[in-house]
C-alpha cells in the first residue's frame, strides 16, 4: 500500500495545477454556503433573541385618541396576553452644529420605567427620571451619526411646540431594528431619529392627557392573530384606529424578513452553480486520470490488487482535493461571514451579534462538497474499479476517425492538415468536446450573472432617482391642509417648483389577499414625482380608478380592470371598490396611486395636502430650510438627494460587496475551467503532437492544432454562456425580487462584453501556461509513454 | 487455495490447471473473433511448460484467462478445485494476488513509479516477497533502481516486469513472451532466473514465445494453432538457458 500511496502523491504533484483549480472552484461554493447560512443564522438567532429578551409585541395598533379607560376592556380580547398603551407623535428636531432638518419619531414609555413590551435595550445612561418633563432617550444610531452623549441636548418641535430636551440615555427598541423615516426606503441615522418620553410628559405635549394613540399587545400561545385583530379593530373603529397589524405588516420586522428571504435564496442558488462546476470539473479530471492510467489499473488488478482498494485510490485523489477545497472554502467563508453579518450590524441595529460558525454548517458544508465530488468522481471510479484486466493490457487499438460529412466539401478541401485535425479531434469526442464546451459556457454565464448584479442595481437607481423622483425635497405636513399651502410654498426663497399630494394607508384587499400600504394621491401629470412603465415612458394618472405597482398588483393577483377593495386606515375608515386602472413599473417599493382631488372626494373631504415635493435652487438651500423650520404645519423635511446618496452607500455596502466577491470566484472558476481543458487537451494529443513534430511540423503548426482547438471550443462556448447567464440572470431577479427593491432585469451590452472577455483572456492565459509546456515538449519521451 | 504440492498422494502429477472446452470470443461490432475454440488442457504442479503459436493464435487470451485476468465466453478453467469462471469478483483477486505473477506482452509498468517501485507495488500486498532489490538485482538490473520507466530500454523495461512478477515468489508464474525485446545474453539471464524460481519453488510455470530455442528449456511444449491446441510435445532432457543459443 505504501507503493500506491507515493504513486497518488506522483499524481498530485503532476496534477497540481488542476486539482488547485478545482479545488479553489469547491471552495467558492463552500464559501458561499457557510456565508449565505452563516449570516443567516447570525441574523435570525439575534433577531430571535432580541425580540425575546426584550418582548418585541406581536400585535400593533395606530389610532386618532382613545381614553385610557379603553385599556381594560382590550385586555379582555380572547388571545391577547399583555397589552399596553402610548403616545406616539412626530416631532421635528434640530441638533446643534447640523443644519439640515431632523425628523423623528417620539414614543412615550411609562413615567421613569420601562414599558411591558418593546423594552429598551439602554446601551448608555438612564431612563427619563419619573417626575422630570424634559429628559428623552435617543435611539443609539442617532446619537451615534451626531456623537450626542447622555447629558447632551437637543431641541424639539413636537404638535407645534418647541422644547429643549436632555439626553438621559441612549437605545435600541426590537421595533427599531431597522429605522426609517415616513417615504424614506432606507435608514438616514442623521436625519432621522426615534425618542422615547416620559408619558406624562409626552401627553402633555400632544394633548392627549388620560388618553393614548397607539397600543402594543402580545398574544397568548396559540391565538390567531387575525382573530385578536378584527376584535381590536372593532374596538378601535369609534377611535380612529387605523387599523391594526402584525410583525409581518411592521416595517422593521419586515424589512429583515426581506433580507433574510433574501440571503436564503443566495445560500442555496451560488453554491449550487459553484460546487455543480466543481463537479462537472472533476469527473472530467478523472475520467481523464482513469482514461490514461487505463493499463495501470490493469496491472494492479493483474497482481491482486482488489476492487476496493483501486476505488480508494482513486477517491483518495477527490477526497484530497474535495479537503483542500473544504479548507479554503471554510477559512474564507468563515472571515467573509463574520465580516459580512458585521456589515448588517450597521444597518440591523441589534445590541449584539449572535455570530459563530456552527458546527452544523460546516458539517452541512462537509456534506455538500462531498456530495458534488462523489457526483463527479462515482462514474469514472466505478468504471476504473470494474475493468477487466485482461481488456486494458493490450495496447490501445488506434482511434477510429471517421471522415464524417464535411470530407467532401470544397470547406474541407481548403483546410490545411493541422485544421482538419482540430475539427477531426473534436469531432471524434463529441460528448467531450460538448461536455468542454457547457462547462466553458457556464463559467461564462457566472461572470455575466456577477456583472449584471453591479448593472441592474446601476440602473435601478437610474430609473428611481433620474425618472421617478425629481424633487429635492420632500415635505410631510403635521395633518391635512387645504391646498392652497401649495400657493404658500412656491413663494418660499429658493423654491422653483412645488407639487402636493395627499397620502393615507390603507388596506388593499383582493380575494382574500390583502396588502396594507400608502395611497399617494397625487396630481394627473405629476411633475416631481413621476410614474413610469414599463417601457419607462411617462404615465399620466386616470381620472379616477387605482394605479398600482405591478409589483403590487401581482402580488395582490389583479389585472387592470379587477375591481380593488380599499380600506382607509385613517378618518372614517371608509371602504370602497376602486377598480384597478393601470400598473406602473416603478423598481422600489409597494406603491399605489390616485388623482389627487379623487382621494380627497373618497376621504369626504376638500381639495388638500398632507405632503408635497419641492424643487429648489441649491443656492437657497440653507435659508428655505431656516423658513420651513418655522412653519409649524410642516413635521419632517426629507432631502432626496441625501437618500439617493444613503441608498447607494447601502448597496455597495451589502449586495455589491457580496457581487464582488462572486465576480471574483466566478473569474476564478472560468480560468479552472478553462485551464483544465487546455491541460486535458495537451495531456491527450501530446504523443500525436510529438509525432507531428517529428515529421517535421514546426513549433508554431503544432502549437496551432491545440491552442486552434481550444479557441474554436472557447468561440462556440462564449455565445451559449450568454444564453445560460441570461437565464440565471432572470431567475435570479425574480429570486430577489421583494418590496423593497426589484431589479430591473436588463443585460447590458457591457456585461455580455464583460463575460466574453473574460472568458478570453482566461484563454489566453491558460494558451499562455500550455505554451510552456508544449516547448518543453520532449518527443523522445512522449512517443515512449504509453497514450 | 493453498500452494499446491507437486503430487498427489497417491504418487500421481498433481494438476494445477484444468481447463475443458474453454472458448474465448471477442465481438467487434458485427463482426465476432474467436480467440480461443474450445482448448482442452491440464498443466502439472511444478512443470516449466512453452507455448507456442502464430501471432493471433490465442497464446495470449488463454493466459489471461489461466490468470483470471478476464472471463471465458464459454468452458471452464480450474486451479485446483476451484473452478475460476464460477468464483466472486473477490476471490478472483485474491486468487491473482496470492498465486498469480504475470510477466506482460506490452511490460504495463506503472509511468509514475520507479523500476523498485514498480516491484514494490506488487511486493506490497502478498505475503513473503523477495526484496525488489534482489528481484532486479536477478534480471541484471540491480543499478537502475531509481530510475522511472521512461528512461530505461525497452528491454529494461520488460526485465522490471519480470522482477515484478517473480518478486512475489508466486506458485504460478504466467509470462507473455518475457524475452521479446531481450538479446540473447539478457534473454539467458532472465530465463535463468524464472527457472530458478521454478526449481527453488516448484512454481508452475508457463512462456510464451515466438522463439522455438526456448521451447528447448520446458518439459513440455505445446503449440496452439487458430484458437485450439495443436499438439503438445513431452521434453524428457530439458537444456539449461546458458545452453540455448540465437
Ligand atoms: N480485446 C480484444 N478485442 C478484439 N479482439 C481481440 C482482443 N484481444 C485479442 N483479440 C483477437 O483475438 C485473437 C487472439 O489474440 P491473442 O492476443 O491471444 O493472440 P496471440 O497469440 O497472443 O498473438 P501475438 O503472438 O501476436 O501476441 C487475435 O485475432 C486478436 O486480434
Ligand atoms: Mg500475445
Amino acid at each position: 500500500m505504501r507503493t500506491l500511496r507515493r504513486k497518488l502523491l506522483r499524481d498530485l504533484l503532476t496534477l497540481r495545477g488542476q486539482i488547485l483549480a478545482i479545488a479553489v472552484v469547491i471552495g467558492a461554493g463552500v464559501m458561499t454556503l457557510i456565508l449565505g447560512v452563516t449570516t443567516l443564522s447570525a441574523l435570525s438567532l439575534t433577531q430571535e433573541r432580541f425580540y425575546q429578551e426584550r418582548g418585541f409585541a406581536e400585535v400593533f395598533a395606530d389610532l386618532t385618541r382613545a381614553p385610557e379607560s379603553l385599556l381594560p376592556r382590550l385586555a379582555e380580547i380572547p388571545g391577547i396576553d399583555r397589552i399596553e398603551s402610548r403616545v406616539r407623535s412626530g416631532v421635528r428636531l434640530r441638533v446643534d452644529d447640523f443644519d439640515d432638518p431632523v425628523r423623528g419619531l417620539v414614543l412615550s414609555i411609562p413615567d421613569g420605567r420601562q414599558p411591558d413590551i418593546n423594552r429598551l435595550h439602554l446601551r448608555m445612561g438612564q431612563l427619563p427620571q419619573p417626575e422630570r418633563q424634559d429628559e428623552v432617550v435617543v435611539s443609539e444610531p442617532f446619537a451615534e451619526a451626531h456623537g450626542l452623549l447622555p447629558g447632551d441636548q437637543l431641541t424639539a418641535i413636537i404638535h407645534g411646540r418647541e422644547q429643549r430636551l436632555r439626553i438621559s440615555g441612549i437605545a435600541l427598541s426590537p421595533e427599531f431594528v431597522y429605522q426609517t423615516g415616513p417615504g424614506d426606503l432606507l435608514p438616514d441615522y442623521r436625519r432621522y431619529a426615534t425618542l422615547w418620553m416620559n408619558r406624562s410628559a409626552l401627553a402633555r405635549a400632544t394633548d392627549l392627557d388620560g388618553a393614548f394613540n397607539s397600543l402594543v399587545a402580545t398574544l397568548q400561545a396559540g391565538a390567531r392573530t387575525e382573530d385578536v385583530r378584527q376584535a381590536l379593530d372593532r374596538q378601535l373603529q369609534r377611535y380612529g384606529g387605523q387599523g391594526s397589524y402584525d410583525r409581518d405588516e411592521q416595517a422593521s420586522h419586515r424589512f429583515i424578513s426581506e433580507e433574510l428571504n433574501q440571503l436564503r435564496v443566495m445560500a442555496v442558488a451560488f453554491p449550487m452553480i459553484f460546487l455543480g462546476v466543481a463537479a462537472f470539473l472533476l469527473s472530467v479530471l478523472l475520467e481523464r486520470i482513469i482514461r490514461q492510467q487505463i493499463q495501470e489499473i490493469a496491472v494492479l488488478k493483474a497482481f491482486g490488487y482488489g476492487i476496493g482498494q483501486i476505488a480508494r485510490h482513486y477517491l483518495a485523489l477527490t477526497a484530497l482535493i474535495v479537503g483542500l477545497g473544504l479548507l479554503l472554502g471554510l477559512g474564507f467563508g468563515a472571515w467573509a461571514a463574520e465580516a459580512y453579518a458585521r456589515l448588517y450590524i450597521e444597518y440591523f441595529r441589534f445590541p449584539e451579534l449572535y455570530f459563530r460558525l456552527q458546527p452544523d454548517v460546516v458539517l452541512l458544508a462537509v456534506a455538500v462538497a462531498i456530495l458534488a465530488g462523489g457526483i463527479g468522481t462515482g462514474r469514472a471510479v466505478a468504471r476504473a474499479a470494474r475493468l477487466t484486466p485482461a481488456q486494458a493490457m493490450r495496447p490501445p487499438l488506434p482511434a477510429r476517425y471517421r471522415r464524417g460529412r464535411l470530407a467532401d466539401t470544397a470547406f474541407w478541401r481548403r483546410l490545411d492538415q493541422p485544421a482538419r485535425m482540430i475539427l477531426r479531434n473534436l469531432g471524434r469526442h463529441p460528448l467531450k468536446s460538448a461536455l468542454s464546451m457547457l462547462g466553458i459556457a457556464l463559467s461564462t454565464s457566472l461572470i455575466l450573472v456577477g456583472s449584471y448584479q453591479f448593472q441592474a442595481v446601476d440602473r435601478l437607481l437610474d430609473i428611481q432617482y433620474r425618472l421617478v423622483e425629481q424633487a429635492d425635497l420632500h415635505l410631510t405636513l403635521t395633518e391635512a391642509t387645504p391646498e392652497r399651502a401649495i400657493g404658500e410654498l412656491r413663494h418660499l426663497p429658493g423654491v422653483l417648483q412645488a407639487e402636493g399630494y395627499r397620502q393615507v394607508p390603507v388596506r388593499l384587499s383582493h380575494g382574500h389577499r390583502s396588502e396594507r400600504t400608502l395611497l399617494l394621491g397625487m396630481e394627473r401629470e405629476p411633475q416631481l414625482r413621476r410614474l413610469i412603465d414599463a417601457d419607462h415612458r411617462r404615465r399620466s394618472l386616470p381620472e379616477d380608478g387605482l394605479v398600482l405597482t405591478d409589483f403590487l398588483a401581482e402580488r395582490l393577483g389583479l389585472r387592470t380592470g379587477d375591481p380593488v377593495q380599499v380600506e382607509v386606515l385613517d378618518g372614517e375608515r371608509r371602504i370602497l371598490d376602486l377598480p384597478l386602472a393601470a400598473v406602473v413599473a416603478e423598481p422600489i417599493g409597494v406603491g399605489a396611486y390616485l388623482e389627487r382631488r379623487a382621494l380627497n372626494r373618497l376621504l369626504g373631504e376638500g381639495p388638500a395636502i398632507n405632503g408635497a415635493w419641492l424643487a429648489i435652487d441649491p443656492a437657497s438651500r440653507d435659508e428655505l430650510f431656516q423658513r420651513l423650520d418655522q412653519l409649524a404645519v410642516v413635521a419632517g423635511i426629507g432631502v432626496i438627494g441625501e437618500s439617493e446618496t444613503a441608498i447607494r452607500a447601502y448597496i455597495d455596502e451589502t449586495m455589491l460587496v457580496l457581487m464582488g466577491i462572486l465576480l471574483v470566484l466566478a473569474g476564478s472558476i472560468a480560468f479552472a475551467v478553462v485551464y483544465n481543458n487546455a491541460r486535458i487537451a495537451f495531456a491527450e494529443r501530446q504523443r500525436e503532437l510529438a509525432t507531428l513534430r517529428v515529421l517535421g511540423f514546426g513549433r508554431g503548426e503544432v502549437a496551432w492544432v491545440l491552442i486552434g482547438e481550444l479557441l474554436l471550443l472557447t468561440l462556440i462556448a462564449i455565445p451559449l454562456g450568454w444564453l445560460i447567464g441570461t437565464g440565471f440572470a432572470w431567475l435570479l431577479t425574480e429570486a430577489l425580487s421583494m418590496d423593497l427593491l426589484r431589479l430591473p432585469f436588463v443585460v447590458t451590452a457591457q456585461a455580455y462584453g464583460l463575460s466574453g472577455a473574460g472568458i478570453l483572456l482566461a484563454t489566453a492565459l491558460s494558451v499562455l501556461l500550455i505554451q510552456r509546456r508544449l516547448r518543453r515538449l520532449d518527443m523522445v519521451t512522449a512517443l515512449k509513454a504509453a497514450e | 487455495m493453498n500452494a499446491p504440492e507437486k503430487t498427489t498422494p497417491d504418487g500421481q502429477r498433481r494438476v494445477v490447471f484444468r481447463t475443458r472446452g474453454l472458448c474465448r470470443t471477442y465481438r467487434l461490432g458485427e463482426t465476432e473473433v474467436h480467440a480461443l475454440r474450445g482448448v482442452d488442457l491440464d498443466l502439472y504442479a511444478g512443470e516449466l511448460v512453452v507455448m507456442l503459436g502464430a501471432s493471433g493464435s490465442g497464446k495470449s487470451t488463454l493466459l489471461n484467462l489461466l490468470g483470471g485476468l478476464d472471463a471465458a465466453s464459454s468452458g471452464e478453467v480450474f486451479y485446483g478445485e476451484q473452478d475460476l469462471s464460477r468464483v466472486s469478483e473477490r476471490q478472483l483477486t485474491r486468487f491473482r494476488r496470492d498465486h498469480v505473477g504475470f510477466v506482460f506482452q506490452f511490460y504495463n509498468l506503472i509511468s509514475s513509479l520507479t523500476a523498485r517501485e514498480n516491484v514494490a507495488i506488487v511486493t506490497d500486498i502478498c505475503e513473503r516477497p523477495m526484496p525488489p532489490e534482489d528481484a532486479l538485482a536477478l534480471v541484471g538490473l540491480g543499478e537502475r533502481l531509481d530510475h522511472f520507466p521512461a528512461q530505461l530500454s525497452g528491454g529494461e523495461q520488460q526485465r522490471v516486469a519480470i522482477a515484478r512478477a517473480i518478486a512475489k515468489q508466486p506458485a504460478v508464474l504466467l509470462c507473455d513472451e518475457p524475452t521479446g525485446a531481450l538479446d540473447s545474453q539478457t534473454g539467458r539471464q532472465v530465463l535463468n532466473a524464472l527457472l530458478d524460481i521454478n526449481r527453488r519453488l516448484g512454481t508452475t510455470t508457463a512462456i510464451i514465445t515466438h522463439n522455438a530455442v526456448i521451447a528447448e528449456m520446458a518439459h513440455r511444449v505445446i503449440r496452439l494453432r487458430d484458437g485450439r491446441i495443436a499438439d503438445i510435445a513431452d521434453n524428457p532432457s530439458p537444456r539449461s538457458p546458458d545452453e540455448l543459443a540465437w
